[in-house]
């Protein structure tokens, strides 16, 4: 377990400033404590300095997970969201989707979303700028990227993809033993 | 607009792969009815169908030339007047009577009118198996068979009826005989001969099996009075024991630790809780939202759910579902988590407080664990291990899933824990077992147990216990608690360990807080346990339809640790365990 080097941080900042814009802020400087980054084995927990310091008197190699996993670097050294982090990035999301509740099924098996399955979508959401998506009760399901724009979306046709999959709550149950 | 059928040739084949045109609709098929294009076409006829109508055709013409000489008859109907007779005899052998009334029953003077006439009645049966659209004769039959019963005598009638009386008499005799045969066979209860014992076939007669455990129970439970005097309670207890493993399918030696635990009145009801599954429970995780939301959200899903008891405020109970509840979007975004009851209870009665270093020595796959984190709301530190690698990534999942960020997931061998991190408040031990409890979800543990699994339990359920006991700090404000739990309902499991425990470490049994469930042993065959153990508390399927379990609650007083020759022991403990690996051990 280590604090992630400036390269690594930089990459992770990029990725969640897709999704949640320059309210990492929020993430970094919360009242209830100190709250920090940590890479272990490539992945990057996120949890309180105490926690940190208690899982860092375990051996390196029977500890397996500590506070929240947000996800890992690739060996080509990019940074992949894991769905984990839902419940962190999910209260400040940027842009969000809304699904029909006959197209939530389709994206928990890991099917991009297309437009007939389309609720609701933020006002001004950028062609390809991340995205959270939402069931029409406002459960959060996943994050994804949005293959059209707002003003796109309301003009193309029922069935052509307006979400780009990337993650979703079904990865709980389908890819347990990957995620962390 | 209707779809239009292909019949082409070149649209026969049909079309494959994932396009739009294979997922087309199908071609129409029709009804048979509706294809028959003229129904003036005469039918197909099968080949006995053909020989049936040679043979119609034969007996016409020999009818016509009986005709020809007879005066003909202008209507049908009184053509077959006089086969009346005829009719009824046939009729009669055909509804299965016997001949009991030979000696005074004489057939009547058949009157035959025509020759062919006999063939005639034949053909007609035949005909009105084979042809139900042919309606000319079975409308000549039915109303001939009206016809007699207006013109005949009563005679016939009666001595119908008194025939069947006669035979109902015979029937309630020959029951009522069987009946008291059967009372007086198990009047007594049949011990089985040598031979019988050895190869016995107990598939054939479960039922008799079943009759014969119960009588066993009856004597024993009155033995003074209703036993047979050359027979010993030991053969009785042999016999009873031998029968229910035949019953349950148990082995022997499960079956004489089951014997020993309950009273005779308690194991059938036991042995029965365990054929049949508990019902389903989910636990909300009040993290991500309260009990009645839950409840609503998944009404709407089409489940049927219920509140669970009143002893708890977040389990609810699933009747029946429509959708797969492991596996709806509440589900997946960490609203609730699937559980027996029965977990609830340790976590329950470790009472974990906000702020607080809790361990969960065997956490897998998280349900306990993420119970406490709801109960901590997510403050302090949780630390979930699991000896299991496989087995403590479902923990990962899980915690993450129901949104629990102050757990720290570790691979470590529960028995070597203190060695890296003590200091703990509360610490819960929910030892692997050999799974007695939960029969009912795994059926396996009826055979295959042996003394020998138990033993390897138990030598590893005293080195996590002890072991947690030292990863606890005593000078905790808070607390300094202990809680054991099993799935096993076997006294070698629970208070001999916790016993263990008493004898070997400071600490003391405290209340549980759990309201209800059975007493722990403070004697058990003779052996006396500590007085305190009273406070364990003890599940049975059977009484309170949750998983067998056990649950007690230790608070540790000093840091003393046991002495000398006690940990002696424990060493040689260890080595045993070490040259016998736990393979079987059934983990919770």
């Amino acid at each position: 377990m280590r604090p992630l080097t400036d390269d690594e941080t930089k990459i992770l900042f990029e990725k969640l400033s897709k999704y949640i814009g320059d309210n990492i802020r929020m993430l970094l400087e919360r009242p209830d404590g100190l709250y920090t980054f940590r890479l272990h084995r490539e992945r990057v927990y996120y949890c309180s300095e105490a926690i940190i310091k208690f899982a860092s008197n375990f051996p390196r190699k029977e500890l397996l997970s500590f506070g929240t996993c947000f996800g890992r670097f690739t060996k080509t050294r990019k940074f992949r969201l894991h769905i984990t982090a839902l419940d962190f990035i999910a209260p400040y999301a940027k842009f969000k989707v809304w699904l029909k509740p006959n197209a939530e099924q389709q994206f928990l098996y890991g099917h991009n979303v297309v437009k007939s399955g389309l609720g609701r979508i933020t006002e001004n959401t950028p062609k390809y700028n991340g995205v959270i998506v939402y069931t029409m009760n406002d459960v959060p399901l996943g994050f994804g990227v949005a293959a059209k724009s707002t003003i796109e979306c309301r003009a193309t046709d029922p069935m052509s993809l307006v979400v780009f999959h990337q993650a979703d709550v079904g990865e709980f149950l389908r890819n347990e033993d990957a995620l962390t | 607009m209707g779809r239009r059928k292909k019949t082409d040739d070149k649209f026969a084949k049909p079309i494959r792969g994932p396009g739009r045109k294979s997922r087309k609709q199908g071609e129409p098929v029709f009804a048979k009815e509706l294809l028959a294009t003229d129904p003036n076409e005469k039918k197909k006829i099968s080949s006995r169908g053909k020989q049936r109508a040679k043979k119609r055709l034969v007996k016409e013409q020999t009818k016509l030339t009986n005709k020809k000489t007879t005066k003909p008859k202008p209507i049908i109907k009184r053509q077959s007047d006089g086969e009346s007779n005829d009719d009824e005899e046939e009729e009669q052998q055909g509804n299965g009577y016997t001949d009991d009334n030979q000696q005074w029953l004489t057939p009547k003077k058949k009157k035959v009118l025509f020759e062919g006439d006999e063939n005639e009645e034949e053909e007609e049966e035949v005909m009105e198996e084979d042809l139900p659209y042919n309606d000319e004769f079975n409308v000549e039959s039915s109303s001939d068979d009206d016809e007699d019963d207006l013109d005949e005598p009563k005679l016939d009638i009666e001595k119908k009826s008194k025939k069947l009386r006669e035979k109902q008499r015979q029937q309630k005799e020959s029951a009522e005989q069987e009946l008291l045969t059967n009372i007086q066979q198990h009047e007594k209860v049949q011990f089985p001969s040598g031979q019988e014992v050895t190869k016995e076939a107990p598939q054939a007669d479960l039922q008799l099996l079943m009759h014969r455990i119960r009588e066993v129970i009856n004597v024993l439970n009155d033995f003074k009075n209703k036993r047979e005097v050359n027979r010993s309670r030991k053969e009785y207890l042999d016999l009873l024991q031998q029968d229910l493993c035949n019953y349950y399918s148990y082995n022997e030696f499960l079956m004489n630790k089951l014997i020993d635990l309950f009273p005779l009145a308690e194991i059938i009801d036991f042995l029965e809780a365990n054929e049949v599954q508990r019902p389903v429970t989910i636990r909300t995780n009040t993290l991500k939202t309260r009990r009645r939301d839950l409840a609503q959200a998944l009404i709407n899903r089409g489940v049927n759910v219920d509140p669970l008891d009143k002893w708890t405020k977040v389990g609810l109970v699933i009747y029946n579902s429509q959708v797969p509840i492991g596996a709806t979007p509440e589900y997946l975004s960490g609203h609730y988590m699937l559980q027996g009851a029965s977990s609830f209870l340790p976590v329950m009665a470790l009472a974990p407080q906000p702020n607080e270093r809790i361990l969960d020595m065997c956490a897998a796959p998280g349900g306990k664990a993420s119970y406490i984190g709801a109960l901590m709301r997510n403050s302090g530190i949780l630390v979930a291990n699991d000896a299991n690698k496989d087995r403590a990534r479902a923990i990962i999942a899980n915690t993450h899933r129901l949104g629990l960020t102050n757990i720290i997931v570790t691979n470590l061998d529960g028995r070597q824990f203190s060695e890296h991190m003590g200091g703990f408040d509360r610490c819960l031990v929910d030892a692997p077992c050999s799974g007695t409890g939960v029969i009912a979800k795994d059926p396996a543990v009826k055979s295959s147990k042996d003394d020998k699994d138990i033993q390897r339990c138990f030598t590893a359920q005293r080195q996590l216990l002890l072991n947690a006991i030292d990863s606890v700090n005593e000078f905790s404000s808070t607390g300094g608690y202990i809680v054991y739990s099993t799935c096993s309902i076997l006294v070698e499991e629970n208070e001999a360990v916790i016993q263990y425990a008493l004898n070997n470490r400071p600490v003391k049994l405290v209340e549980t807080g759990l309201e209800f469930g059975v007493e722990g042993f403070t004697n058990f065959k003779g052996t006396p346990f500590h007085p305190f153990m009273k406070y364990c508390r003890r599940y049975y399927p059977h009484l309170h339809n949750l998983d067998g379990f056990f649950v007690a609650k230790l608070k540790k007083y000093s840091t003393k640790q046991g002495n000398k020759k006690e940990s002696e022991t424990i060493q040689k403990k260890k080595e045993i365990e070490e040259d016998d690996s736990p393979a079987s051990i059934n983990e919770d």
